[in-house]
């Protein structure tokens, strides 16, 4: 199902009827997983980049309300959103384990801390320019 | 005093198979293969390891249910769904450190006769899994993980499993029912996953750091790790602090410590002027600056109303409104609810609708009473931890800063200014 969300994007009815066909489960048992767990989607969510940004208490307490209102300020869009190219799609999470550098976000598969809203306008305006996340991949302890 | 962290903290380590065997790495196996089961359940009583998961359950009398289970197969499962908003300790062992993790449940899977185990990773932990899947294949291909391990009968395999963004899958049985396929909802317990665990089998489950002690108990003898920190849970623990605190990050210390030694000498004291503290994420009770001086152990943290948890310590400074903070705990727990009781589910999102009405200046005092009530039957009737805790921050929050929930309903006013109030 982790490879379905990223190739696809989510679960759709088709790929749901396929897939409980192959493992012989009824229909209803491979929908309700993919609509319970957050990190898999019923609905095609397809963008390149997928924001997660944590919005739990000590990501709060540090300023991760201004960090999104940055991100839908630059991308024009709301959490839970897909920018009109596709490129970009916004989610709010639970904590990411990172809460001694918060506040956080994930884009796709790399961790962004220590954040600030220079910091994500910076980071925003390279990925709209470049398509590149390399150059910035930073996590640490 | 490190014992989970001995290996991170030194320089030039790397984490890699390499580093590991430089540091003693697979030392306590080979000692393991040549003692009895039941000689290395004794040692881990013995040194009265608790599990750092936050229950705070004995670890060796867990790995004895389990041994003397007549039931086969037996699994071990390591919980890595490290999911409690603060806390980040887990994350820092298994990307630094992950053999750690490895030798200490190819070592439980000896002891309690099992020949499968599986780490139950966040999904949202990409770097951990590369790491992971790495360190994995290094154990196999020098023989430390597969069939006749090291040469002797015992065989042990372990997999490697991705969670996928609930954090109800933190929680023991519901992250069996999700690591067998299904959704993550908690189960009725009793039976217990040390009889009924993975597949109804009796299951040995711990949390990442609990593992992360095993390979030291075996090498010094678990009397040498009583006598570290507390006498009620000895050894160390991670603990994490974030939040309103000038030096925040995972620092590993005996658990005879004080909150406040704690937050002023090793966090670099407040950021501003200390409000609260969540000594156990937000699933713990508010602790007011009076009680600073408190041991860091499961114990003590109870005498004083709170817990200690997986050991989020989140400090709060005078310029947070905790009715806002209250909502936010709350918005959480309503998004986090797996759904499958109803206390819990009906509870968190009444509460939610509550506390959202009093931010936005439309409560009424008896809002508060209905709160608190509401928070004792969670406490009772739900089905796990997550909505037995639920409504800890709210209802300790309401109890201790009565003053700033009356301000927002009947002046219609956020002493802060953080609430909007219209």
């Amino acid at each position: 199902m982790h490879l379905i969300q990223k190739e696809e994007g989510g679960l759709s009815e088709e790929i749901a009827l396929f897939l409980a066909k192959e493992l012989n489960l009824p229909p209803v048992e491979v929908y309700s997983v993919a609509s319970f767990y957050s990190m898999f989607t019923v609905k095609q969510q397809k963008a390149k980049y997928i924001i997660r940004v944590c919005v739990s208490l000590p990501c709060y307490l540090k300023g991760s309300d201004k960090i999104l209102e940055v991100l839908h300020k630059e991308l024009g869009i709301n959490s839970g959103e897909v920018s009109a190219d596709k490129k970009f799609f916004i989610e709010e999470v639970s904590c990411l384990g990172a809460c001694g550098k918060a506040p956080v976000m994930l884009i796709n598969e790399t961790l962004y801390d220590n954040l600030t809203p220079e910091k994500v306008r910076e980071i925003i305006s390279q990925l709209k320019d470049e398509n590149s996340t390399e150059e910035y991949s930073q996590t640490g302890l | 005093m490190k014992i989970v962290l001995r290996n991170i903290h030194k320089q030039g380590y790397k984490g890699d198979i390499e580093s590991y065997l430089k540091e003693q790495g697979y030392t306590a196996l080979k000692k393991a293969l040549t003692l009895s089961p039941s000689q290395i359940i004794e040692e881990v009583k013995k040194a009265r390891l608790l599990g750092r998961g936050g229950a705070g359950f004995p670890c060796g009398v867990k790995w004895e249910f389990v041994y003397r289970e007549k039931e086969f197969p037996k699994y071990v499962v390591c919980n890595a769904d490290e999911g409690e908003p603060g806390t980040f300790k887990d994350r820092l062992i298994l990307e630094n450190d992950p053999h750690l993790l490895i030798e200490a449940m190819i070592i439980c899977g000896f002891a309690i006769g099992a020949e499968e185990g599986f780490i139950y990773l966040r999904g949202e932990y990409f770097k951990a899994y590369q790491i992971l899947e790495r360190a994995l294949e290094e154990a196999r291909s020098k023989g430390f993980l597969g069939e006749h391990i090291l040469n002797s009968n015992f065989s042990f395999h372990i997999r490697l499993y991705r969670g996928a963004g609930a954090y109800i899958c933190g929680e023991e049985t519901a992250l069996l029912d999700s690591l067998e396929g299904k959704k993550g909802q908690s189960r009725v317990k009793p039976p217990f996953p040390t009889f009924v665990g993975f597949k109804n089998k009796p299951t040995v489950l711990n949390n990442v750091e609990t593992f992360a002690n095993i390979t030291q108990i075996l090498l010094n003898g678990g009397e040498w790790f009583a006598q570290i920190g507390s006498s009620h849970s000895p050894g160390t623990k991670l603990y994490c602090l974030s939040g309103d605190v000038k030096k925040p990050g995972v620092y590993e210390l005996p658990t005879n410590i004080s909150l406040n030694q704690l937050i002023e000498e090793f966090g670099g004291g407040v950021e501003g002027e200390l409000k609260a503290v969540l000594p156990g994420g937000v699933s713990s009770s508010l602790l007011t600056p009076d009680k600073l001086d408190v041991i860091m152990d499961y114990f003590h943290l109870q005498e004083v109303g709170s817990m200690l948890g997986s050991g989020a310590v989140i400090v709060i400074n005078k310029d947070r409104c905790m009715v806002d903070l209250a909502k936010r705990c709350a918005e959480f727990f309503d998004y986090e609810s797996c759904g499958k009781c109803v206390p819990c589910r009906e509870g968190t999102k009444r509460a939610r609708e509550i506390l959202v009405n009093i931010t936005r200046g439309k409560g009424e005092l008896k809002d508060l009473e209905l709160l608190k009530e509401l928070a004792e039957v969670m406490f009772d009737t739900s089905r796990c931890g997550l909505g037995q805790s639920a409504l800890n921050p709210v209802r300790s929050s309401i109890e201790k800063f009565s003053q700033e929930f009356e301000e927002h309903i009947l002046k219609k006013r956020c002493p802060l200014g953080i609430c909007s109030l219209c």
